[in-house]
């Protein structure tokens, strides 16, 4: 960044007195004055709200920190007025690597299994976004009767809060009382457990996520299409191309700048869709269909609140997702992309 | 000059974001003087209800307006929290020092919870305690704390065997079960005789704690400070619920949202006997197909091997260690009040809640209330749970227990030891195994 330039400070002092020669920096405070007015709030509030949190989350991850041993010391009011204050006895301190080597060897919770599971949730969940998206993008990029009534609806489930469309799915696949089972028994098929194994249980905040993910996709992805001029198509058809070869020879193509913008950023979306497993699954049975997110919130956050830990799987999410990051645009550039 | 301007501008639109990134705080004054006249007291107190605002909720309302007559300068602003966020939501604001309630309605095993964090008044010398004695020992137990006294009991409770007699008639059954194997037996007369589900065991870790205490066995010895969880005693409490389910004698329960479950068939009349406490009295007087108080019973826990024991719960007032030293006497007048005889008498007729004093159960109305009287011997009976700090924390795994030894048909005797090795590592750390 060139920030470090931007340091306001007062030049030397004898600059000031020979009006010749000012130095580079009072030209270019001189000059850009306005810029730098106009640059820092943008900077002061990344760093309040982004950069400080950031190295505070990093810091808290190699301390020991909870909320029982954050005060330095505790105090005790009695009703009739007096106060007794002691040292608190196991204030917190630098642990250095511990949380990692702890949650890491899976001493602390299931990293390793909440890992294998986030990435099912998000392959899946991609795949089918992006698939299902791009199919009804393709129906409804040609003139048809009612295709804004149907680009309505489709968009629609977007619309819903997610936590209410998680509750009315999951009520769908309630085991006695659910839509879902009350289906199958009625064409012959005995109810599933569904919550009873962590496949069908995943399968459930799969299927509800898809539903609630397609439409952006496919908004998306349409959007793309549009941008397609229709003089290929055209130029291709004359040569014969069926649809699938037009299909293939230059919508995917088209597509393909959106695609890997919405690609990137639906895989860190799922990654981290919190509310979804949370809310459907409960991590049930017994913990198998948590993700990463959602496990670390249950491991940190229920009883005792323990901040340290937190921050460790915020660190290490924060990680993954980086690597990820960073491979994929480095992927990208090979194949061409200006991203 | 126009350097100076310059300056300004930035420092003006510096001021401007940090202002916008800023939070703003909140300050409550109060700043009257006690006296000891009820009418001359005057304050605002907030009050976190977690009772459930649609059953019980308005019977507390009621009984602020009583209290109002006699204190017509005490203001209560009434705020119904759910139960399930109060703890969390309370700890957060009492650790930034602002918007935690004056009062609050905690849960039993909350309290040492907070008073280990310093965010409770401790109420020894206060008039709160002064007739101490008055109060059930176990419920008046879990508010003490390293020596100290920091809430009133508000309510205890209990699990109880609650039956629908419509049911046991039509199966010929004339009493409930006493003992596990009769409990067995007796869901098997009944779905062989109604067609419907004997019995529903939820699958989370409070509600095996009857099958644990039945054998014997418990959590943690806070004594010897030691972790029991994985004793034989408990494997073998595991074993009579799990053989309770796998023998179709138990509802095979779903692992999502069983407790909602349990609660729909049983008030539907599709499913016999559960296991649960006197709080859900209410919902099932309300239920419009279940048959009103006349045909729900209630019979303790069924024993095992050792003996029959249910985990006492309940709820406690407590004050916030925050609230300005000003509000105390209004505070104190208030919690007197509320955990009065006469009002959990009130609140024991209205809701069928159990009431913690020893003088309430000689109110007439009181005595002559068949829930209150069927769930005395409960309560009576039950069994103390560990009051430490770390005591909120141990159910997590004990719910996933539950679930893998009764959803899944896992080895009991693994479960316990990975639920042993979890308390070890992330609960009560300085006990042994």
């Amino acid at each position: 960044m060139t920030t470090v330039t931007a340091d306001p400070a007062p030049a030397p002092a004898p600059a000031g007195r020979r009006p010749k020669q000012p130095s580079r920096l009072r030209r270019s405070w001189d000059k850009h004055w306005y810029a730098w007015a106009m640059v820092i709030p943008v900077v002061v509030v990344l760093a309040v709200l982004i950069f400080y949190p950031l190295v505070r989350g990093i810091y808290l991850s190699f301390t020991n920190l909870t909320e029982a041993n954050q005060a330095a010391e505790i105090c005790t009011r009695s009703i009739t007025g007096s106060e007794v204050c002691k040292p608190n006895p196991n204030r917190w301190e630098f642990v250095g690597l511990d949380n990692y080597v702890r949650v890491l060897s899976g001493e602390v919770g299931e990293f390793w299994q909440w890992t294998a599971v986030t990435l099912i949730w998000t392959v899946a969940c991609v795949v089918f976004h992006y698939g299902l998206g791009l199919g009804l993008a393709v129906m409804l990029n040609r003139p048809m009767w009612g295709r804004t009534l149907y680009r309505i609806l489709l968009v629609l489930p977007w619309a819903v809060p997610a936590f209410v469309s998680a509750f009315a799915w999951k009520f769908i696949f309630n085991e006695r009382f659910g839509l879902a089972n009350s289906l199958l028994t009625a064409v012959g098929i005995d109810p599933v457990d569904w919550f009873g194994d962590w496949r069908t249980s995943l399968l459930t905040a799969i299927v509800t996520n898809i539903w609630l993910g397609v439409p952006f996709m496919m908004v998306a992805l349409l959007g793309g299409m549009q941008t397609i001029p229709a003089e290929l198509y055209e130029a291709a058809e004359i040569d014969g191309a069926t649809p699938w070869q037009r299909f293939k020879n230059i919508t995917l193509p088209g597509l393909r700048p959106v695609s890997m913008t919405v690609i990137l950023l639906g895989t860190i979306w799922t990654f981290n869709m919190f509310p979804i497993i949370f809310l459907v699954t409960e991590g049930q049975p017994a913990g198998e269909s948590e993700i990463l997110v959602t496990g670390a919130y249950r491991a940190a956050f229920e009883g005792i609140r323990n901040y340290s830990l937190s921050s460790t799987y915020g660190v290490l999410i924060l990680s993954i997702l980086l690597v990820f990051s960073v491979f994929y645009r480095r992927m990208l550039r090979k194949q061409g992309e200006v991203w | 000059m126009r350097r100076i301007a310059k300056g300004i501008v930035v420092l003006a639109s510096t001021t401007l974001a940090l202002t916008l990134a800023a939070c703003g705080g909140e300050e409550k004054a109060a700043d009257e003087k006690p006296k000891t006249d009820p009418a001359s007291l005057k304050a605002e107190l907030t009050w976190w209800d977690t009772s459930d605002p649609k059953n019980e909720g308005p019977a507390f309302q009621e009984l602020i307006a009583k209290f109002n007559q006699t204190y017509p300068n005490v203001k209560i602003n009434y705020q119904s929290v759910p139960f399930g966020e109060a703890q969390n939501k309370f700890k957060t604001a009492a650790q930034a020092k602002t918007g935690a309630p004056d009062i609050l309605r905690a849960e039993v095993a909350w309290v040492p919870e907070f008073a280990s964090l310093g965010h409770l008044y401790a109420l020894d010398g206060s008039e709160l305690l002064a007739d101490e004695s008055d109060f059930l020992s176990t419920p008046l137990s879990s508010n003490k704390f390293d020596g100290k006294t920091y809430g009133v009991p508000q309510v205890t409770d209990s699990l109880a065997l609650m039956y629908n007699k419509e049911l046991f008639t039509k199966a010929g059954i004339a009493e409930a079960p006493k003992t596990w194997a009769e409990l067995k037996t007796t869901a098997q007369t009944i779905k062989q005789k109604t067609g419907v589900d004997g019995l529903f065991v939820n699958p989370a870790g409070y509600f095996m704690l009857p099958f644990l205490y039945g054998e014997g066995g418990d959590l943690v010895d806070t004594q010897a400070k030691k972790i029991v969880v994985n004793s034989e005693k408990n494997v073998a409490g595991l074993n009579v619920a799990k053989d309770l389910i796998a023998s179709g004698a138990a509802a095979k329960p779903p692992a999502n949202d069983s407790y909602g479950t349990m609660m729909t068939l049983f008030k539907e009349k599709k499913v016999a006997m559960i296991i649960n406490g006197p709080w859900e009295v209410s919902n099932v007087k309300n239920a419009p197909a279940f048959g009103g108080l006349e045909n729900l019973g209630v019979a303790p826990v069924p024993a095992g091997s050792a003996r029959a024991g249910a985990p006492v719960g309940g709820h406690n007032y407590v004050i916030w260690s925050g609230m300005p030293q000003e509000k105390v006497d209004a505070a104190v007048a208030f919690v007197k009040f509320m955990s009065s005889a006469e009002s959990q008498a009130f609140l024991a007729e209205k809701l069928g809640l159990l009431p913690t004093r020893k003088s309430a159960y000689d109110v007439a109305s009181v005595k002559s209330n068949p829930t209150i009287s069927a769930f005395k011997p409960v309560v009576e009976a039950a069994v103390e749970r560990p009051w430490i700090p770390e005591a909120g924390q141990f159910f997590g795994p004990l719910d996933q227990m539950a679930t893998e030894v009764l959803i899944q048909g896992k080895d009991p005797k693994a479960s316990l030891d990975a639920v042993a090795n979890k308390y070890k590592s992330e609960v009560v750390t300085g006990y042994g195994l």
